[in-house]
């Protein structure tokens, strides 16, 4: 695990090294329109975050018993890009992310082992997006592919994304089609079980594997609407097929009895979603978003966020927000000991509980002319806050740290 | 009574995408100083791809935020 974060470092170290090292020669005047079509470094980003949570609703253990569990996660991305001769521009977007959790919630899943399945776990998960863009119009297509592991998931994605922009480049559409063919290693609470699984190794825990496979498609519309403001609407259906229950869960019925969570293997989402920007003064800019989601399981939900950046001075800005989210659950969530077992499908799964959330924070950007810290390649620092709370009693904290190198 | 609210959903949201094309002014490249700030951005923030990342997890609710849709897990 150390290694794979050492080589994160080392990585991002010897990018920005390779930068430092780059002297910036006085650019001879040019009137004959040529630009450079070698491949350059247009910016690095690294973004990394501390998530730490408690609770006292695990589905691993029916709906009691503690959540607790944090993550550590880091993506570092490059992006590339070449002029080809019609003028054209290709943008390459690589990604590289690595995550590591531990759940203790997820010990619960075999508490007889030193450590279960899930108990701690670390996911890589690297991205290529290729981007064709004509800089004249501003329209654009590209293609994305990507993968991640864990220990009892792997995923293959794939994306396509297009962009079309007006003449006057007021108004902006985006449509983007994915899909994700996932495999998840089926592995049940260590009571249910069969006796022919019951061993010591990793592969005399699991079940066998079933896929998840995940289609979506996203219409998003831009419009600037005056000097100050400008909006956009976003619309993203979404089907998932395949294992959709988390296996390891338990669901504890009227009668006593015990079974592993059973969801359907179909799941149709529908979530809707408007952003407003407005600059309100010289200093002060007002950030809105709205989202209302609809599913087939019986969710529903309504989400709104503001955040309001004040700008200190032109480099630095301090950004508090405040987001609320209420959700109706869906009709198959009942608490521990309380499902009817007669039911078809059941959970106790308090993620697809109704509840409301409360997220509440604060973030802090620099982007000096000369470089944060006066490190000239270092564009962009900024740094964010934010507490979470849920009626079902669970809170957490995060903190998240994105360093943009130019 | 779901399916009611939801259909005025729909209504509302392509009131809104009309009424967002229909009231909008002319504004030129040279006029688009504060819309190029980069704290007017329409996208999410980079800095909030891990908070997103587990409000998708934590909430039944996801998507149309520019976070992941779906795929890989980091679920637990």
């Amino acid at each position: 695990m150390r290694k794979i974060y050492l080589h994160v470092l080392m990585l991002f170290a010897g990018v920005l090294g390779a930068q430092g090292q780059i002297k910036i020669k006085p650019t001879p005047s040019d009137t004959t329109n040529y630009q450079s079509r070698k491949l350059k470094i247009d910016e690095i980003n690294l973004v990394s975050a501390y998530y730490h949570q408690n609770g006292n609703n695990s589905a691993v253990t029916g709906g009691i018993g503690t959540e607790k569990l944090s993550d550590f996660a880091n993506t570092i991305d490059l992006q590339l890009s070449k002029l080809n001769k019609a003028g054209n521009k290709n943008t390459f977007l690589f990604e590289l992310g690595v995550d590591h959790y531990t759940s203790a919630s997820s010990d619960k899943i075999d508490p007889s082992t030193i450590s279960s399945a899930s108990m701690a776990d670390t996911r890589v998960y690297p991205s290529l997006n290729w981007t064709h863009s004509n800089e004249k119009t501003g329209n654009a297509f590209g293609f994305t592919g990507s993968f991640s592991t864990e220990y009892d998931y792997q995923s293959l994605g794939a994306g396509f994304n297009v962009t079309r922009l007006s003449k006057d480049k007021n108004t902006q559409f985006d449509f983007k089609l994915q899909a994700f063919l996932d495999t998840w290693k089926v592995i049940l609470p260590i009571e249910l079980r069969s006796a022919a699984s019951l061993g010591n190794g990793h592969e005399s825990r699991s079940e066998g594997s079933s896929p998840r496979n995940s289609f979506s498609a996203s219409f998003s519309l831009s419009q600037v609407i005056n000097q100050k403001l400008q909006a956009m609407i976003i619309v993203e259906p979404a089907y998932q097929k395949g294992l959709l229950a988390t296996k390891y869960q338990r669901v504890y019925f009227t009668d006593g009895s015990l079974r592993a969570e059973n969801l359907p293997d179909q799941r149709y989402k529908l979530p809707i979603a408007a952003r407003l920007n407005y600059f309100a003064t010289d200093q002060v800019i007002i950030r809105a978003y709205y989202r209302y989601f609809m599913d087939n399981w019986g969710i529903r939900a309504h989400t709104a966020e503001i955040e309001v950046p004040v700008k200190l001075t032109s480099f630095i800005s301090i950004s508090p927000f405040y987001r609320y989210n209420n959700q109706t659950g869906t009709k198959y969530f009942a608490p521990y000991g309380q499902h009817d077992p007669s039911a078809q499908y059941f959970t106790s799964d308090y993620d697809l509980s109704t509840l409301n959330s409360d997220f509440y924070g604060a973030g802090i950007r620099l982007a000096p002319p000369h470089g944060v810290f006066g490190w000239q390649h270092l564009n962009m620092l900024e740094l964010r806050y934010g507490h979470y709370s849920r009626s079902t009693g669970l809170v957490s904290n995060i903190i998240s740290l994105n360093l943009k190198v130019k | 009574m779901k399916t009611s609210f939801d259909r005025s959903v729909l209504l509302g949201v392509s009131f809104f995408a009309l009424s967002m094309l229909s009231a909008c002014a002319t504004v030129k490249p040279y006029q688009k100083s504060k819309l190029n700030d980069s704290e007017m951005a329409l996208s999410s923030r980079k800095v909030q791809k891990f908070e997103q990342s587990f409000q998708l997890y934590r909430e039944g609710g996801s998507g149309a935020n520019g976070g992941k849709s779906g795929g890989g897990c980091g679920c637990n």
